[in-house]
């Protein structure tokens, strides 16, 4: 591989230029679309709508990679991406908490001390779970560029810990993707506890408001964070496209195939799979830390197990092993999933009966998901295949 | 002309009505004495009765215990809730119910029926004081606490325990003479002992707490913590004869500033000025933008407004902020110590043995009942678990949607509860009919899915969990989001109880032994029966146990059956205590997982064991933070992971060739 790897990623995939295109086509038509500064044909809510799915398409690559490239089924990449949401969390409602204390505490006769405002600080961030201490893991929250850190840290360190005591006993395939499941639970258990120092099942809200940019209206901070998540986007596909292409992508394709073989070929595949774990689990806290400023609120039900095998559904019905698969899934899914439970899709009534599409959507997403895995183990992606051979 | 005898009764004619009306009052008397014996004894002592005060009750009521009829009780406590009248023409009593207006039924106090109804005005209600009350409560409970009824007997008893008062005493001492059941007799004694040790004085009270010893009820130790409570006190020194608890250690075992809070409190010093103490006294100081000379905007930090304060301080404004020593020299002059509230060191000393003697003994029983709750939760987790030890443990077929054949099972057991009155028939009709059921949904499941998957394992869970969502939304478009009750029988409602600290409620004992019976079945399935040898054949070498003439596609249908068919009949248990939503499945499943890996894949005795170490395991968390269930969830979940680290292939590892991969 001595040529510059840029070169070769897309020569591989010629599929990566084609992505990046639509995607800053996509970018460009909402700008103009938009309230924000554009035409205003699209509501800022939209906006944040198509921002958070731009982030859960990220999540979606990341769990492709880990899944679909390395054949980890980890059921815990959806615990990474809370994580990221909870650590920039933590800065918006502890900055913005501080200056409306300040605010207040403004007005008495006599300035207040620095103790003063931490205090009344915490008993307004914490008077929900009965406390008016600050936890320890607090100590970094009035500093962004800490949490900043701590958005790639936690979820980094975590997984790689958590992978290091797993691939390190060999756990693998379906036992590790219910040990990895065991860690999302134990997560949202731990998160659902008042005295877990992250206002237990309330969790952390009021998120869509940036300190230091209260003035801003939404529809231009929906803007702002719809670029972001492009980007992040954007970077997160080309750095994915880069990793599973060239050799580390066959190493890694082969120890999915069959890591007995890759081993006795002299392969340090333990070192290879915690790679791949943990910089996913990075790329989704990176993600989720753009995701919860648009969704405004963050609780412990978002960490729940049962997210993280959503996850692993829309990548298989997006198509494993190809990236853009993972985007179609997620952002078909997804964004299906919001139209037919936000009441978009309007209510058929056949006289005998009514369907309500509230009521009905998840039972034909669960059939839906059955017939994917039964006849269409490819995917949408596996479309794109087909029309190729076909051409 | 009338003859003479005559005319003389004629002369007295007008007088009988009169003559009438004193042979009724004669008359009525004599009869009641056959029919009305309280009546009686009542006219007996009529005005004391009317007039009651307390040195006149006495007599009363030893009337009527001598008596000791049978209506005594109803009409003392009638008397002392004012509901007694007097008709003043005949001075007889009745029992007064109040009607609509002013109209009141008269009640009869032998026989409780219904004499008259009369105005408020006709007859003259009684009112005893509260100093004849009370005496008639005293004997009122020496009425029930002798009564002849058992279980007014014990009603009586329980009263006392409930609300004691040290008069009660020499009742309960003179009830226990004549009680003739040894059980109550002994539950009176025992009261008897608490209540003495509770109230009672000098030698008697100390024998009383010594009685207590061993004794792990709640009641008597709870006695003995109320005699060992103690009250924080300080003195220039240890005052002489006070019975004291401890002394304590200033900055080991009080702090400092808490030490000088609590004098100040007392008015013993000037109290410390706290931070939000200065920021008010500043704030009330202001002068020209200035406190004390420093300008309002500089006063952002505590050392500055500490400088404002002794500014201030200097001006005699504020009282003087005191110092570091000058705190320390304070609390060092006095001694700080723990005073028991009972002045007597022989009784605390008593009741501190007592309570020792206990603490074993209570441990024990604590443990035991811990034990008990881990057994049912164990249990529990076996029952959700045992279904899938089958289709996981046995076909290594992921399912996802083995929660839901729980939810089905329970909402099985709610339907036929609908359709059948009775709860234990329902209930006998509901457990083979949820096994039916999910038998038919599993097997349904296997040959439509799971079939076409087995080659793709992790597959499987993508389908599954497709069908697990689509089951969970179908159950809550049918029965609403609510959740349905499954009420247990009557029999199964109560508790067994050890004594106060161990006690396991009856329902919990039946799921145990459901569970018990569930491996006793399965285990019989798999090793003794031909569909278990085909089973195990085929999950070990599916391509030689076809060549010896099985069916795999059959084996493979009927075992996902069978586990569905017990996660099924197991839901209709666990549907029993918790409630039957839709969610409820999910509830389960990861749990349910965690149970089969821990205890190792392929055995359903590995199954049996990961229960009983989950379970155990989060019941010994618990006990270290009771109040936090789900602090001992997470840990619980975090030693799994660990302990997977470390026998990655469960507790019971299957070896050689069933173990496959």
């Amino acid at each position: 591989m001595a040529d510059t790897p840029r070169r070769s990623v897309l020569r591989d995939h010629p599929s990566v230029l084609w992505f990046m295109a639509l995607l800053g086509v996509f970018t460009l038509a909402v700008s103009i679309l938009a309230e924000g500064f554009g035409l205003g044909v699209i509501s800022t809510s939209l906006v944040k709508v198509l921002g958070m799915t731009l982030c859960l398409c990220l999540l979606a690559v990341a769990m492709d990679v880990v899944w679909g490239y390395c054949g980890i089924l980890s059921l815990g990449h959806f615990a990474f991406f809370g994580l990221g949401g909870y650590a920039i969390g933590m800065w918006l409602m502890y900055a913005r908490t501080e200056i409306l204390v300040r605010e207040s505490l403004a007005a008495g006769t006599i300035p207040p001390t620095e103790a003063e405002v931490a205090e009344a600080t915490a008993a307004q961030i914490f008077g929900v779970v009965g406390s008016s201490e600050l936890p320890a893991i607090w100590s970094f929250a009035h500093s962004l560029p800490a949490q900043l850190a701590l958005v790639v840290l936690v979820p980094g360190l975590l997984a790689l810990v958590f992978g290091w005591l797993a691939f390190r006993s060999r756990v693998t395939g379906v036992y590790l993707s219910i040990l990895t499941q065991a860690m999302t639970l134990a997560l949202a258990l731990h998160l659902f506890q008042n005295d877990s120092g992250l206002r237990g099942n309330n969790g952390l809200s009021g998120l869509q408001n940036i300190p230091g940019a209260l003035d801003v209206p939404q529809s231009v901070i929906a803007m702002w964070f719809f670029w972001a998540s492009a980007l992040a986007l954007g970077l997160g596909y080309l750095a994915f496209a880069w990793v599973v292409s060239g050799k580390f992508g066959s190493v890694i394709r082969a120890i999915r195939d069959n890591e007995a073989r890759v081993r006795f070929l002299g392969y340090n595949v333990e070192g290879y799979k915690l790679f791949v774990f943990t910089l996913t689990a990075v790329i989704a806290g990176i993600a989720g830390a753009l995701y919860y400023p648009q969704a405004g609120i963050i609780n412990p039900a978002q960490v729940a197990p049962i997210a993280s095998i959503y996850l692993a559904v829309w990548v298989a019905i997006g198509g494993r092993g190809r990236l853009y698969g993972a985007v179609i899934g997620a952002a078909v899914v997804s964004l299906l999933s919001s139209w037919f439970t936000g009441g978009g899709a309007p209510n058929i009534d056949l006289g005998f009966y009514r369907i309500v599409w509230t009521d009905w959507w998840q039972v034909i997403l669960g059939l839906g998901f059955v017939l994917v895995t039964l006849f269409f183990p490819r995917g949408i992606g596996g479309l794109f295949d087909w029309l190729v051979r076909k051409q | 002309m009338m003859p003479r005898p005559i005319r003389a009764a004629c002369r007295w004619a007008w007088l009988l009505p009169l003559w009438l009306m004193l042979w009724l009052m004669l008359w009525a008397p004599s009869l009641s004495a056959q029919e009305a014996p309280l009546q009686q004894v009542l006219q007996g002592v009529q005005a004391e009765v009317a007039n009651p005060s307390r040195r006149t009750v006495p007599a009363v009521l030893s009337a009527l215990m001598d008596a000791d009829l049978e209506a005594t009780p109803a009409f003392l406590r009638a008397w002392s809730e004012r509901e007694v009248v007097q008709r003043p023409e005949d001075g007889l009593f009745f029992i007064a119910r109040d009607g609509e207006g002013r109209a009141v039924t008269l009640i009869d106090i032998d026989t409780g029926a219904e004499v008259a109804t009369v105005t408020s005005r006709d007859v003259t209600q009684i009112r005893p004081n509260a100093g004849v009350r009370s005496e008639i409560a005293a004997a009122l409970v020496r009425f029930e606490l002798s009564s002849p009824d058992p279980a007014r007997r014990i009603a009586a008893t329980e009263a006392i325990a409930r609300s004691p008062d040290p008069g009660q005493i020499p009742l309960l001492r003179a009830a226990i003479g004549e009680e003739p059941d040894p059980a109550i007799r002994a539950r009176k004694e025992r009261l008897l002992a608490i209540l003495t040790a509770r109230f009672g004085t000098g030698p008697e009270r100390i024998a009383a707490i010594e009685a207590l010893a061993g004794d792990v009820g709640t009641e008597a130790r709870g006695v003995l913590n109320q005699i060992l409570q103690t009250r924080s006190e300080h003195a220039p020194a240890l005052p002489e004869g006070a019975n004291i608890a401890r002394v304590l250690t200033v900055g080991v075992d009080i702090d400092p500033l808490r030490a000088h809070a609590r004098l100040a409190a007392d008015g013993l010093v000037d109290p410390r000025p706290g931070r939000t103490a200065i920021r008010d006294a500043l704030r009330a100081n202001v002068e020209d933008g200035a406190v004390g000379g420093i300008p309002v905007h500089q006063l952002t930090t505590e050392d500055a407004r500490r400088a404002a304060w002794r500014a201030l301080e200097a001006e005699g404004r504020v009282p003087p902020l005191p110092t570091e020593a000058e705190m320390r020299a304070a609390v060092d002059a006095v001694v700080f110590f723990d005073r028991y509230q009972e002045d007597d060191p022989a009784v605390t000393d008593a009741a501190r043995a007592a309570l020792d003697s206990t603490r074993t003994r209570v441990g024990l029983f604590q443990a035991l009942n811990l034990s008990l709750e881990a057994l049912s939760l164990a249990s529990i987790f076996f029952l959700g678990a045992i279904g899938l030890a089958i289709t996981f443990g046995v076909m290594r077929v992921i399912n996802m949607a083995h929660g839901e054949f729980i939810m089905m099972g329970a909402y099985t057991g709610y339907v036929v509860q609908t359709l059948i009155p009775g709860h234990t028939l329902s209930l006998a009709v509901a457990l083979p009919l949820a096994f039916a059921v999910t038998f038919a949904a599993g097997v349904a499941m296997e040959r439509l899915v799971i079939r076409h998957l087995y080659t793709r394992p992790l597959e499987t869970l993508l389908a599954t969990f497709g069908i697990s969502i689509a089951l969970q939304q179908l159950a809550k478009n049918i029965f609403g989001p609510q959740a349905r009750p499954l009420t247990a029988p009557d029999w199964l409602a109560g508790a067994i109880r050890i004594n106060d600290i161990a006690s396991i409620s009856t329902i919990r004992v039946a799921i145990f032994v459901m569970a018990v019976l569930f491996l006793l079945l399965l285990l019989y399935i798999l090793n003794r029966t031909r569909l278990g040898l085909e089973v195990r054949a085929v999950t070990q070498n599916p391509g030689m146990a076809a060549s010896m003439g099985i069916n795999p596609d059959r084996i493979n249908m009927l075992t996902f059956g069978l586990g569905s068919g017990i996660a099924g009949t197991a839901g209709v248990a666990i549907g029993l205590f918790a409630q039957v939503t839709s969610e409820m499945g999910a509830n389960y499943i990861v749990q349910s997982f965690m149970t089969v890996v821990v205890g190792g894949v392929g055995s359903v005795f590995g199954t049996l064991a990961g229960a009983g170490l989950i379970g155990f395991l989060q019941k010994g968390i618990e006990w270290f933070n009771p109040a936090n269930t789900l602090a001992a969830q997470t840990w619980m979940v975090l030693f799994i992971i660990l302990f997977i680290q470390f026998r990655p292939r469960g507790i019971i590892a299957l070896k050689g060739r069933a173990a496959g991969d």
